[in-house]
């Protein structure tokens, strides 16, 4: 209603003014479009990149190629980091996810004598910079003769996965509608079957987006990973690693495919959600 | 009698994971941080000695870093503030049905790997990249300056990889904003300004807290940005600790810092929530 009044009197505006009207109610936008053209610049650069016929250090364009994309592997030792950090990925996501959710239903269901102790122990991880984290537990490590390496690894990034699944899942709790519990209970469905067949079904996608935040954060992680994993390779460390002596285009194509993937799963993700309804 | 203990079993698996991997670690880290080095041992044995002159030694040593880590830690956060405050607003408010659309758009350069993007802008902002030469044939800057290997490229990087994190909490609490209560505002004569400041700015302050804190305490403890974009004059508290874990075997050493680091921040995190009311963090 408003806006059809501010409408109407714009044509008594001298154009100047109209001008610097529409500005300052686009204002917003171009400044969405500028904080997203920040966002992608280095992932574009990253794509167009991985089109570079460079050879061996990927700094200055050479020329187009598909070569990096059609042999990802080609360069070193690319591919089984990349291979080490979904192993990593998938088992830290698996035991983050299910450790994380018990954690969630029992404290966003239930109430008990250590809720906000329970709270807090949630909330330090996320409140411990990785840097202390991944040396902290690499000195635990070493006390018990323990080399750093895939299962050290593994475990570093389920302690850092489980507050981030926590909290992910409890709001999805939380915004639960308790009456549709209480509808299964009075339909004579005792507290497993609603479990079963109204409440997991309710928090499913919650739990499919806190697996999906576990596996990028633990994916895309590097200091937790430098200090627990020894000599072990994952693609964020290929990458540090290689920065010294030049990044092989082969990175910046499984850079950019991951990009796509993750782009597509979400993607389709919502629209299955859309249809549920 | 099963109900009581249903959350405790909940609980007991996860806690237990995270009390051996998170609570001993850290219990271990601060008694490795007063050892001292075995007089003629060798590199990387130590004893425990009880002795807080680590804690001391160390401070001294580095506060320039431990300044620096805390500054550029600030700076970032505000400018993600900044940037990311009118972004997540246009996206709760302004985007209609591409909601859903953009917000993945913010999440997604998540996906390719945040090394190859902040290496991506070493390159893009180096000698070799379109930003330099074109700024110094503008005239913008002298033919010496550089944009690399300074403080200015570190704490732009440091924006640039937090920025997420700035915007998901933002976004969240103000797309909870009902915007009647900005329209009830403007009924009320309130101008667009003071609208903002009476009733969307305080009506968003978890989001604001959170993402202040989801930025401030990985940028404080980070030295990949330092050690990717900066110089040796950029170093940050991180690229100590990492060197002295990995490139000097100083355990002790590394250790004081860290537990330094980590009781600076947590100090810092519980004043700022105190001061700005909100306890609901997770």
């Amino acid at each position: 209603m408003s806006q059809k009044i501010k409408d109407a009197t714009i044509p008594t505006i001298p154009l100047g003014g109209r001008i610097q009207r529409w500005i300052g109610r686009n204002l917003i936008r171009f400044y969405a479009i500028f904080a997203f053209t920040y966002l992608f610049i280095p992932v574009a650069y990253t794509f167009a990149f991985s089109f570079n016929d460079s050879g061996k250090s990927n700094l200055i364009w050479k020329g187009f190629t598909l070569g990096n994309w059609q042999n990802p592997c080609g360069a070193p030792e690319v591919c089984s980091a990349l291979g080490n950090s979904i192993k990593i990925g998938f088992l830290a996501t698996f035991f983050s996810t299910i450790l994380g959710t018990m954690i969630a239903f029992a404290i966003g269901r239930h109430k008990f004598r250590g809720r906000s102790t329970s709270n807090l122990l949630i909330f330090l991880p996320m409140a411990t910079p990785e840097i202390v984290m991944g040396a902290s537990l690499l000195s635990l490590f070493l006390v018990f003769k323990i080399n750093p390496g895939f299962w050290p690894t593994v475990i570093a990034h389920i302690v850092f996965c489980i507050s981030f699944v926590v909290v992910t899942v409890k709001a999805r709790i939380a915004s639960l509608d308790p009456r549709l519990e209480q509808a299964a209970m009075d339909l004579y469905a005792n507290e497993f079957e609603t479990f079963r067949r109204v409440t997991l079904p309710l928090v499913a996608p919650g739990i499919a987006g806190a697996a999906l935040l576990a596996f990028s954060l633990s994916f895309d992680d590097f200091i937790i990973t430098n200090f627990n994993s020894g000599t072990l390779t994952t693609f964020p460390k290929f990458i540090y690693v290689s920065a010294a002596r030049g990044i092989p285009a082969q990175a910046n194509v499984i850079g950019s495919a991951m990009f796509f993937l993750a782009l597509t799963i979400v993607i389709v993700g919502q629209l299955v959600n859309r249809r549920k309804g | 009698m099963g109900k009581i203990r249903t959350p405790y079993l909940l609980l007991l698996p996860g806690f237990g994971f995270l009390f051996t991997f998170f609570i001993l670690p850290i219990i271990n880290l601060a008694q490795t941080s007063t050892q001292t080095k075995i007089a003629g041992g060798d590199t990387g044995q130590y004893e425990q000695t009880l002795h807080f002159r680590n804690y001391i030694d160390a401070f001294v040593e580095n506060k320039e870093q431990f300044g620096r880590s805390f500054l550029y830690a600030t700076i970032a956060t505000v400018l993600a503030l900044a940037i990311a405050y009118p972004l997540a607003y246009a996206i709760a408010f302004k985007a209609g049905k591409y909601k859903n659309l953009l917000l993945v758009l913010v999440v997604a350069p998540f996906f390719t790997s945040f090394l190859l993007r902040t290496i991506a802008w070493k390159q893009i902002l180096g000698e070799e990249g379109f930003v330099v030469p074109t700024l110094r044939s503008l005239g913008i800057i002298s033919q010496s300056t550089t944009l690399t290997s300074t403080s200015f490229a570190v704490v732009m990087g440091m924006t640039y990889n937090f920025l997420p994190f700035m915007t998901l909490p933002l976004f969240a609490s103000i797309d909870r904003i009902d915007p009647r209560t900005l329209e009830a505002s403007g009924d009320l004569y309130a101008n667009g300004l003071t609208t903002f400041r009476r009733v969307t700015l305080p009506l968003s302050m978890p989001g604001v807290v959170a993402g202040t804190l989801l930025t401030f305490i990985p940028a404080a403890g980070d030295y990949v940005n330092a050690a990717i974009l900066g110089n040796p004059n950029t170093k940050m508290l991180g690229n100590v600790i990492e060197s002295r874990y990995f490139k000097i075997v100083d355990y002790p050493t590394a250790a004081a810092l860290s537990f330094t680091l980590m009781a600076a921040i947590l100090i810092l995190v519980t004043l700022y929530i105190r001061k700005a009311g909100t306890e609901e963090l997770v």
